[in-house]
């Protein structure tokens, strides 16, 4: 069959495909189709590769010492963070600070400008498609302070409802925390449209980049974002990882989080003085080596083109969407008008549970469950979704044997 | 409710259940059966749905309670997936109507035998490994009843 899309030949499909060994291989004997990645992309040579170089070549602890492995560790692992710097768009590399993920950028901020800035009776705004990641740091800060959780409804699509946004706005508002792109839903929510209006009200944004900074141009600067988090390893890169972006006006201003090594300037048993941007928020000794395989993940994207990237998964989207919504009982759960690579649907009196072990029989990976979207979950009044998503390396081909599979499911479930 | 399998060991249904399932050559053929199996799971009555009664996990939830019945520990239980609801089905039979004893010392071999041991998985937290998991509390707290 041919390939119907007018971003890559099948050629260079076939040469992405190579780069991901992982992708090589049979399940319960058929070739895997990985449509979990959503929940992590699979990582090219260039990533796993880093990470071997790193450790077999020239592994040391950085900054500090004043030997070859340790400078060329350092010098490594600061390239990452101009990487970033790069990828975002940020003014400076002080702005980059390295985090286990995105939850832990965001439970950094809610630690650090939050309780340093948020007291009683002061509102911060959330939608309702927020991962729990987007939810409880902001409970616990609320349990803490005093303060008030606001929550954005959205529409049946899954589109957030912008008028009732601006209601929630008042100068009571501190922080608005919005994820760019859904998880569970795929949505691509108005992020500009929102930073703006939150400043209008002198609240600061949080956007959490997470789903969308595999897919999406970020451009820190144009968007005026305050807050962007995003985690390595859903764009192609190492678990456990990831980076936070913050204005340099703000962190100044902001308290230590984790107090240890690296974070300080000076230390005597009666005061400590810590270190500036962006160590101060890094104490103890990083992950070097999968923060320098971050910057690999990044050159694969930008050699293959975020843009050429978003266009081939919009197709695949857009194909796997028509084709599904062919088959007799199922709902796709999010038709927003602008989505990225997220499809998931439930299929009329049949648990996604069930879906999920069948298709995982004929070697399709997807996710089903609750996504950790509860309360998304409770306002669609469904347990939980199948959730196929998509990257560069996935294929028509792939789509048509994800369809055929759903209708054998069916087939032996009804 | 009255023993499944009637007289026969725990090891006995086992070694019955790995030689049905030695029909199958493929896995259509042996979900197939699973699934009937989840659609003949006996109604388990709602009064019996309570919180304290769900084996909870992140996919689907699971329903069991045990009740003992002349020295003999029965069980019934539900799910919302069909798939599930014949892993519970299949442990039932292999369990409910022995003694607490017997259902404590028991070895779920078949559980591998049959190729089932993916269900046992941390992520299928509400498949076998947790389900016998309850089924054994329940043993153990009719038994420590017997004693005292």
């Amino acid at each position: 069959m041919e390939l119907m899309t007018s971003v890559f030949t099948s050629e260079e499909i076939e040469k992405i495909r190579a780069e991901f060994p992982i992708l090589d291989q049979e399940i319960n004997g058929k070739k895997l189709i990985y449509f979990d990645n959503a929940a992590t992309t699979q990582k090219p040579n260039v990533v796993i590769n880093a990470i071997h170089d790193y450790y077999a070549g020239y592994n040391a602890n950085i900054h500090r010492g004043i030997h070859h492995l340790a400078e060329k560790a350092t010098g490594a692992f600061e390239a990452t963070r101009e990487s970033i710097r790069a990828f975002l768009n940020a003014s400076s590399t002080d702005e980059i600070i390295f985090t286990y993920g995105t939850t832990d950028g965001i439970n950094l901020i809610a630690q650090t400008y939050g309780r340093q800035n948020l007291g009683a009776g002061d509102e911060i705004i959330i939608s309702t498609m927020e991962h729990h990641s987007n939810i409880v740091p902001w409970q616990m800060l609320c349990e803490e302070k005093g303060c008030v959780l606001k929550v954005i409804p959205i529409t049946d699509d899954g589109e957030i409802i912008f008028e009732e946004y601006k209601k929630l706005l008042s100068a009571k508002t501190k922080i608005v925390s919005v994820v760019y792109a859904s998880n569970a839903l795929g949505t691509i929510n108005p992020i500009p449209q929102i930073i703006e209006a939150a400043h209008t009200h002198g609240a600061v944004v949080l956007v959490d980049g997470a789903q969308a900074v595999s897919h999406l141009d970020i451009d820190v600067q144009s968007l005026d974002v305050d807050f962007f988090c995003f985690s390595a390893h859903k764009l192609y890169g190492p678990t456990g990882m990831g980076a936070m972006y913050g204005k340099r006006a703000l962190l100044d201003k902001m308290p230590p989080w984790r107090g240890g090594g690296e974070m300080i300037k000076e230390v005597t048993f009666e005061k400590t003085t810590y270190n500036d941007l962006p160590y101060k928020f890094e104490a103890g000794t990083p992950n070097i080596a999968d923060v320098i395989a971050l910057k690999s993940a990044i050159d694969f994207v930008n050699k293959i083109g975020k843009d050429k990237i978003a266009s081939y998964e919009t197709e695949l989207l857009e194909y796997a969407t028509e084709k599904i919504s062919q088959i007799e009982g199922v709902k796709i759960i999010g038709t927003a008008q602008n989505k990225v690579s997220v499809l998931s649907f439930v299929i009329h009196g049949i648990h996604p549970q069930d879906i999920g072990v069948l298709l995982d029989q004929q070697a399709i990976a997807i996710r089903t469950g609750h996504h950790c979207t509860q309360p998304l979950m409770a306002r669609f009044g469904i347990p939980g979704t199948s959730r196929a998503s998509f990257a560069v390396y996935n294929t028509f081909e792939e789509i048509d044997r994800f369809i055929a599979a759903i209708q054998k499911v069916i087939k032996l479930l009804r | 409710m009255q023993p499944l399998i009637e007289n026969m060991t725990i090891n006995e249904i086992q070694e019955d259940i790995i030689s049905d399932f030695e029909l199958f050559d493929d896995w259509e053929g042996k979900y197939e059966y699973i699934i009937d199996l989840g659609k003949q799971l006996p109604v388990m009555d709602d009064s019996l749905k309570t919180e304290e009664n769900i084996i909870k996990g992140c996919q689907s939830i699971v329903w069991l309670h045990g009740y003992q019945k002349d020295g003999l520990v029965y069980y019934v239980g539900d799910s919302q997936a069909i798939i599930v609801k014949g892993l519970v089905s299949l442990l039932l039979k292999v369990l409910s109507g022995h003694t607490p004893e017997e259902i404590l010392n028991a070895d779920l071999f078949f559980i591998e035998k049959v190729g089932l041991a993916s269900h046992l998985a941390q992520t299928r937290s509400n498949g076998l490994a947790s389900m016998a998991k309850q089924m054994k509390t329940y043993a153990l707290a009719f038994s420590s009843k017997e004693l005292n």
